[in-house]
């Protein structure tokens, strides 16, 4: 289906409208299906080239002698801080990350702001010293930036875009076309804890034991699992539209069925207890210090024991397996049966009864 | 986590679902009244280990999905309207109405908003009392206390700005009418769990009886499917039709007897279309007389344009009757999916489409969800 509107798109450049809607609605930038038709219908056809056709998080450049891995991020976090972290920190961690999936060792960050008028300047400078003291801590400078004031009303508080760049080691490749049937399915650790944590604090929840971000930079989990496993297939951070988002991309993009068990897939107590309260599957709900890594069948020991010994990929856990077959994801229940993972249509809609 | 699970242990699931097996000599075909419950079952895949005894149908059970188009229409031109805050459950904003939903109108610049209780719309109207605030109240028995209590509050606390559209459902008249459709395919009913919580089952008792239908109050998780099963093919089984309760956990044969007696000053029952059944004796509620002011229909003159219109291929009336199977629809998967939905049925995440799509692997032709 998606399918058959992307080549309509690619024929007639003039922006389709994506959705029922010829507007922009909030679902186009939720990071599941509508997102990835927004792109497909209005901006890739505009801006079509190798770099964007591998649909990965972040672009490598050749440069001869060395490459280089660019990628940008956007932060439009609400609240502003959340258990755990805030968009400060968030906005460093994200690019990191996308430069790690690259498998790059960051060099330097940007950081522009957007800010609203009449935001305090409290605010303002708790937000900066929060990224400045992530940046610090994984030693990467913030080297340029710019600085935007909009209207009252035109904004909400602060926006925040960091563009990254690192050094991608001689034979390091993990893009998604790189995946293939055989490949098994890691997790780093329990799931949805950045997407849980916001939006509890955005709808007043209070839970036994608060839920926090898990927002951290994963730089460091990566040089060490692609030294003891420099065969990577592809590595992915599930942010926005979490697992599951990962997981169709990558079954889209592999041309293969992905099966895993749901009953491995780690989640903590806390995050349980809000989807169930909120009626949300964690699989959808975002990470900020996770990854997803696809590996050859017979690396998958050293894998696991390479993200085991690192103190972030401690609960690491293999969860399925890529195989020949439709592009799907299905998932394998505690009871034997097989269902479809769905994707989440749009932003996480509370159930009502 | 307590409650929860217990009922999915895989272990009794599976012998629960040999025990429905065992006991049914032939396919009963059982329907189970609430979307939360077709959801629980296709998620889970109960079907899967049902197959070949019992043939699960499922109901008309998602207040969302049986909204009347026209009073979505409705609340699309409140929500047009410069003064109002339109207000409603997040499921609610992506249902198509004539031309276009909720979320459609927010991005045409309405002024709309999701919240998790009427007591927050209500709060709202406090905060801002410049603002007309109109809630557009769905759901079945389950929810109209809270809307009862928000509306009890705003009389109590004199709010004026606050008003409410209401399109609650009451389930018992949609089963007499289901079953009294030429077409039933229906031998017995797993009644919502959570609608007898709050209303009891004595509503149900003469159902049962005139209808000569079993009917077993079930929960919600998996086993409790499976346990509600196993109890209404031991009544049919034996040629007997009463009420049974397995939701043990939740109901009481009287339920909740605050919440039923607040339900009953704000609101009466009234003849109400249902999107895809039709008119429902009885079928809804309305604010009663003495709560007219707080009536958003009384308040606000707008009506819709035009006539409803339902999209022509859409045979969502047949899925939400159990007549027709979701996949069965020639628009299913095809010119009807989650994200550019026809029906309701398709929309909701409690959606009988919406679940078979999201879930059947089976049913899903090209690329399972896109």
């Amino acid at each position: 289906m998606s399918r058959k509107l992307d080549v309509r798109a690619l024929a007639n450049p003039s922006c389709p409208a994506p959705l029922a809607s010829d507007r922009v609605v909030l679902a186009h930038g939720a990071g599941a299906g509508a997102s990835a038709r927004l792109l497909e219908a209005c901006v890739f056809p505009h801006l079509d080239n190798p770099w964007l056709r591998e649909r990965h998080d972040g672009a490598v450049l050749d440069l001869g002698t060395s490459r280089l891995a660019f990628t940008t991020d956007t932060f439009v976090v609400s609240p502003l801080e959340f258990p755990g972290g805030d968009i400060g920190s968030l906005a460093v961690h994200g690019t990191i990350n996308d430069l790690a999936m690259c498998g790059a060792r960051p060099l330097a960050l940007s950081c522009a702001v957007v800010l609203e008028e009449g935001l305090p300047l409290e605010t303002f400078e708790r937000v900066m010293r929060g990224l400045a003291e992530a940046a610090r801590r994984v030693d990467v400078p913030v080297v340029t930036g710019d600085t935007k004031v909009v209207e009252r009303g035109k904004g909400d508080g602060i926006f925040i875009n960091t563009s990254g760049v690192g050094l991608v080691a001689a034979g390091r490749d993990l893009r998604p076309g790189r995946v293939a049937p055989g490949d098994a399915i890691l997790v780093s650790g329990p799931v949805g804890c950045h997407g849980a944590a916001v939006l509890s604090v955005r709808e007043g929840l209070a839970f036994e034991s608060e839920i926090r971000s898990d927002s951290e930079p994963l730089h460091d989990l990566v040089e060490a699992l692609l030294e003891a496993v420099p065969t990577m297939s592809c590595l992915r951070d599930p942010s926005r539209g979490g697992v599951a988002a990962v997981l169709h991309e990558i079954a889209r993009g592999a041309g293969a069925e992905i099966e895993f068990e749901d009953a491995r897939v780690p989640v903590t107590d806390a995050v349980r207890s809000a989807c169930e309260l909120l009626g949300l599957d964690p699989l959808s709900l975002a990470c900020e210090g996770r990854l997803v890594a696809f590996v050859a069948e017979s690396e998958v020991g050293a894998a696991l024991e390479s993200l085991r010994s690192h103190p972030k990929g401690r609960a690491a856990v293999r969860i399925g397996t890529v195989r020949t077959g439709r592009p799907r994801v299905v998932v394998r229940t505690a009871l034997g049966t097989r269902r479809l993972l769905p994707l989440p249509a749009g932003d996480p809609l509370p159930r009502i009864c | 986590m307590r409650f929860v699970d217990e009922y999915r242990d895989p272990e009794r699931i599976l012998r629960a679902a040999a025990e429905v097996k065992r006991r049914a000599t032939r396919a009963w075909r059982i329907m189970e009244v609430c979307g939360g419950q077709t959801h629980t079952i296709l998620a889970s895949g109960l079907d899967q280990l049902l197959e070949g005894s019992v043939e699960l149908l499922h109901g008309p059970g998602c207040p969302v999905c049986v909204t009347s188009v026209e009073t979505l229409d409705r609340a699309l031109a409140l929500a047009a309207r410069s003064d109002v805050t339109l207000v409603s459950f997040g499921d609610m904003l992506r249902v198509p109405g004539s031309h276009g939903d909720l979320f459609g109108a927010r991005a045409r610049g309405a002024d709309v908003r999701v919240v998790y209780s009427p007591l927050d719309a209500l709060e709202l109207a406090v905060k801002r009392p410049q603002r007309e605030i109109v809630f557009l109240a769905v759901g079945f028995e389950t929810t109209a206390p809270a809307v009862a209590s928000a509306i009890q509050s705003a009389r109590k606390r004199d709010v004026a700005n606050f008003s409410v559209l209401v399109a609650h459902v009451r389930v018992p008249p949609a089963l007499i009418a289901i079953r009294s459709s030429p077409d039933c395919r229906v031998d017995a009913f797993l009644a919502a769990g959570h609608v007898c919580t709050v209303m009891g089952t004595s509503e149900y008792e003469p159902i049962a009886r005139e209808l000569s239908l079993p009917i077993v109050v079930t929960g919600f998780e998996p086993l409790d499917l499976l346990q509600g099963t196993a109890l209404a093919v031991e009544q049919l089984e034996r040629g007997e039709a009463r009420v049974d309760i397995q939701y043990r956990r939740a109901v009481r044969p009287e339920g909740n007897v605050h919440a039923r007696a607040l339900v009953r000053e704000i609101f009466e029952v009234v003849d109400r279309p249902w999107r895809g059944i039709g008119v429902v004796p009885g079928g809804g509620l309305a604010l009663s007389p003495s709560y007219a002011d707080f009536d958003a229909e009384l308040r606000f003159p707008e009506r819709a344009a035009s006539a409803p219109q339902e999209p022509g291929v859409c045979r969502a009336g047949d899925v939400l009757r159990g007549a027709l199977r979701p996949p069965e629809c020639a628009a299913f998967g095809r010119s009807c999916t989650p994200e550019r939905p026809l029906g309701a049925p398709m929309v909701s995440s409690e959606g009988a489409c919406a679940a078979y799509f999201r879930y059947r692997l089976a049913d899903v032709s090209s690329e399972g969800a896109p």
